[in-house]
């Protein structure tokens, strides 16, 4: 809309400084300060002299291995640039140099050596965020084995690890990229009252999980309230079988995580010495949303039980960072707004089960009308491939409704919102000098149908172009099996 | 003379605004039929009926005069392969009718029964433009219920009461992985019963007195699934023949071509690899054109291209939408495949006159024609984009309403805030 877009020139690039600047950021950026918190804070850290390796926690025991692969420096010229902030340029320059985002805005010019790409008549949004993928978990094809992502055993398995299911080959990823999604978090299924951490990862082609995870991206857990895990477990004839049931249970292990975390600060406290508490992994995880290093990414649909979740969170002191689904998160918009929660929504899925009968297409943006932070997600692997349509639908059926909605206020619900949800809106999911270039270059109105993604970057690499067939690459699964070059 | 009187009174009830007649003037015409595009046209509609689309008619004097602002008009949607008036909530049984365990009725099944013209999804899909749906039973996966035939389909209308349009318009089968797994297990199991299934249809038509006499071999199945299969052996009835593998796909068009039946394929992932093959049986293809995941053995080599590669070979196709709660993504489906290098009138094409006539109720609806009902949707936009909604939309002749649960819902949050007025 043309009353949300700034006026010329708006990013400047930040001064003679901004360049060192930039690269101190990106050395000592999000990653180092989020693990340095993590040591800090953790009821685990201390001095364990002497102790095996163990026995006290290694904040970061599988560490990211990735490693950005910029191209050279280049300027995307003359694209509608909407920044993820909120601003929509008719015809703006981005210059990336060394995987980083160095300028954006109008009339910039091109610096010697920099490859010029020619933006005219295409759209260039950030990178798209996937902020509930099951990709690697719960891969293609299906079979019994790859159904990886719940741990159905127990109602609370805070101790499980979302990466270490991820199946990096799922051949799923390529498509998501094809679809402009350049980070994903990946999450345990909905199951259980705690159904493990969840994993952030960059979409690159990779043959680690570790190479794929993006550096300093925060632990999160995985709650569900609601159907699922009732169904799961009272269908064998043990807790939680109701809603009571599930409260009960998420009350039940804060208790616990309060009472471990405060052993290990009374033994940290003492100095570090002698024998530790045992090592609990499931109560570490809580321990870890109560120091407030871990996101909570809590599955819950119903407005009423959404309430009942925060007050949980007042009652043992954490914050949830986000509802996901949340399909009736338009009833208590403002309630949402005021605790600063994200909603994780779908424009068009509803009514598969009773907890999803009151969707709206509208749900986002009445989240977003009521000041809320809206995130368009999948939880799907095909609708996982066009984000921006399903935001596309949830914008026109808003501005249907009367809320005027602008490009680049929507596109924050599959770029910016998602960022913070995860963390790392420091990093990415927005266009400006410093953030990591992850971009897309859209042949059309990423709203529209009609938009294809035309090339994708991550950190300033090209991992998508849709002229190259270098980039229609199967995953090792896919090589070599039948069909896998249609005619163009 | 009474049989007339009959439909006419049937046809009063059905149709409250029969005597009124509209014009739609002004508007960008897609007519999916003979009279082809019409940049700036009329549509006029009387008891229900297009009475003539073009750009150069008179409105007859009384007509109510609606101006489409120059926008697009088009046939109503026509959703294959639905649940649209047999289900409310797929995860409460009661309140799912597209699928059934009883031993006794599997292709006598008929999806035609026990429709709901007041299903809280009707107004949803309706607002996604659809006007018509073919409703197909599912097959129950209840454990060791070994079932060939999941039922038949029937048309329906989604303006209300009736709304069973035809019963019968194909028998639902499923081949490959899912179909394996019904008859025991391999697909070398399924193809054997299929053709011993068929054996004993042809035999029991042949000798049904015999049969009621118990003078007959015994038939693997029940009277009423007999019965309801003598169509499909005469060809009066297409089988549906749900099947992705490009193997499995050949399979069916070798059943179909030495059983002598009428097919229909339905999914097709890797229809693009024997288009060649499908196009010569003469065989129409229904798809989901945004299925590209390999999500199964069967699928491996699914992609986004499978519709536009299956209409370069001439393959009638039809889109699918994303099932019950979601056939209102049909247009949109429709859209992605344009995206990948589909013709826009062909994708539209898909949505509305194609599935028409593949199920055989294109005399009736799927293209703006004189004669045919007056099924219309008028659209703020594209109606194939995201960016695009419906701005009126007429079954046989009715403006229907525009209101949905969800618009309720919607509404009651947005002005009040809240339940407390």
């Amino acid at each position: 809309m043309a009353d949300s877009r700034a006026p010329a020139l708006v990013h400047f690039r930040d001064g003679s400084a901004g360049r060192e600047q930039r690269v101190h950021r990106a050395l000592s950026g999000l990653g180092r300060l989020a693990l340095a918190a993590l040591v800090a804070a953790s009821p685990l850290s201390g001095a364990a002299q002497g102790l095996p390796r163990g026995l006290v926690a290694d904040p970061d025991p599988f560490p990211s291995t990735y490693r950005p692969s910029p191209g050279p420096p280049m300027a995307i010229v003359g694209a509608r640039v909407l920044t993820g902030t909120g601003l929509d340029l008719p015809s703006a320059t981005l210059l990336v140099r060394d995987g980083r985002i160095e300028a954006v805005g109008a009339n910039l010019d091109v610096p010697a050596g920099y490859e010029r790409i020619d933006g005219r008549g295409r759209w260039l949004t950030p990178g798209l965020i996937d902020a509930h993928s099951h990709l690697g978990v719960s891969s293609a094809p299906h079979t019994p084995l790859s159904e990886d992502h719940n741990e159905e055993t127990a109602p609370n398995v805070a101790e499980v690890w979302a990466e270490h299911s991820l199946w990096p080959q799922d051949p799923q990823f390529r498509l998501a990229r094809a679809g402009g999604v350049t980070t994903l978090l990946i999450l345990p299924g909905s199951a259980n009252l705690f159904g493990g951490r969840s994993v952030t990862v960059r979409n690159v082609p990779a043959e680690t999980v570790q190479a794929m995870k993006f550096p300093g991206a925060r632990y999160g857990l995985k709650m569900a309230c609601g159907e699922n895990p009732r169904r799961t477990f009272g269908g064998r004839g043990r807790a939680p079988a109701t809603s009571m049931g599930n409260v009960a249970g998420f009350r039940r292990a804060w208790i616990d995580a309060a009472d471990y975390a405060r052993r290990w600060e009374r033994w940290r406290a003492a100095g570090g010495t002698g024998d530790p508490p045992r090592r609990d992994l499931q109560l570490e995880t809580l321990a870890g949303v109560l120091s407030g290093d871990i996101l909570v990414q809590n599955h819950c649909y119903r407005a009423d039980e959404m309430a009942t979740m925060i007050a949980i969170a007042h009652e043992f002191g954490f914050r949830i960072t986000a509802f996901h689904h949340a399909t009736e998160a338009y009833k208590i918009a403002p309630l949402l707004a005021r605790e600063g929660i994200c909603v994780a929504t779908w424009a068009s899925s509803w009514g598969a089960k009773m907890e999803a009968l009151d969707a709206i297409e509208e749900n986002a943006p009445m989240v977003h009308a009521a000041g809320g932070c809206a995130v368009i997600h999948s939880d799907d692997a095909t609708l996982g491939q066009r984000l921006n349509q399903e935001a596309g639908i949830a914008m026109t059926a808003g501005r249907e409704a009367g809320i005027a909605i602008g490009e680049g206020e929507a596109i924050r619900w599959i770029t910016s919102n998602p960022a913070r949800m995860l963390g790392i809106e420091g990093e990415t999911g927005s266009l400006q000098p410093g953030r990591r270039a992850d971009l897309v270059l859209w042949s059309a109105n990423p709203f529209s149908v009609y938009a294809l993604a035309d090339r994708v970057w991550v950190d300033g690499g090209l991992v998508w172009d849709r002229a190259d067939p270098r980039f229609q690459r199967p995953s090792d699964f896919l090589l070599g099996q039948p069909g896998q070059a249609p005619p163009r | 003379m009474i049989a007339r009187l009959l439909a006419l009174f049937a046809f009063l009830v059905a149709a409250p605004a029969a005597a009124e007649t509209i014009a739609i003037v002004n508007a960008r015409i897609v007519t999916m039929g003979p009279a082809g595009d019409i940049a700036r046209g009329t549509v006029l509609i009387r008891d229900g009926r297009i009475l003539a689309v073009g750009s150069a008619l008179t409105t007859p004097p009384g007509a109510t005069v609606v101006d489409a602002g120059g926008r697009i008009l088009t046939p109503g949607l026509i959703a294959s392969g639905t649940g649209l008036g047999l289900i409310e909530v797929r995860s409460v049984g009661a309140a799912n009718d597209r699928l059934a365990h009883g031993a006794g009725i599997t292709a006598a099944f008929d999806a035609g029964y026990g429709l709901n013209p007041d299903s809280v999804l009707i107004p949803v899909a309706r607002r996604g433009g659809i006007t018509r749906a073919i409703a197909t039973p599912l097959f129950d996966d209840a454990p060791n219920r070994e079932t060939l035939f999941a039922g038949q389909a029937a048309a329906v209308s989604l303006g209300g009461a009736p709304m069973l349009m035809r019963r019968g318009v194909a028998m639902v089968l499923e081949m490959g992985e899912g179909g394996a797994e019904r008859a025991g297990g391999s697909r070398a199991a399924e193809l054997v019963a299929l053709r011993a299934a068929l054996a004993d249809v042809r035999d029991f038509a042949r000798r049904r007195p015999a049969y009621d006499r118990g003078e007959t071999r015994a038939y693997g199945l029940s009277r009423a699934d007999l019965e309801a299969l003598i169509p499909v052996v005469e060809r009066r009835m297409p089988l549906l023949i749900s099947v992705n593998r490009a193997s499995d796909i050949r399979d069916a068009l070798a059943l179909a071509r030495e059983e002598n039946l009428r097919i229909i394929l339905e999914g097709a992932a890797e229809g693009w690899r024997v288009a060649a093959e499908i196009a010569a049986a003469g065989v129409p293809v229904l798809i989901t054109p945004v299925e590209n995941l390999p999500s199964s053995f069967e699928s491996l080599g699914a992609t986004l291209h499978n519709a536009r590669l299956l209409r370069a070979a001439g393959i009638v196709i039809a889109f699918q939408g994303n099932g019950n709660h979601r056939e209102r993504e049909l247009r949109y489906n429709a859209g992605n495949a344009v995206a990948t290098g589909l013709p826009w009138s062909e994708a539209l094409a898909a949505i509305t006159i194609a599935p028409a006539r593949i199920f055989g109720i294109d005399g009736a609806v799927g293209s703006i024609e004189p004669g045919k009902e007056a099924d219309l949707v008028l659209w703020n936009g594209d109606p194939l984009d995201t960016l695009g909604r419906p701005a009126a939309i007429y079954i046989r002749g009715v403006a229907q309403p525009l209101r949905s649960r969800q618009t309720e819902l919607r509404d009651r949050y947005m002005q009040t805030g809240g339940q407390t007025p």
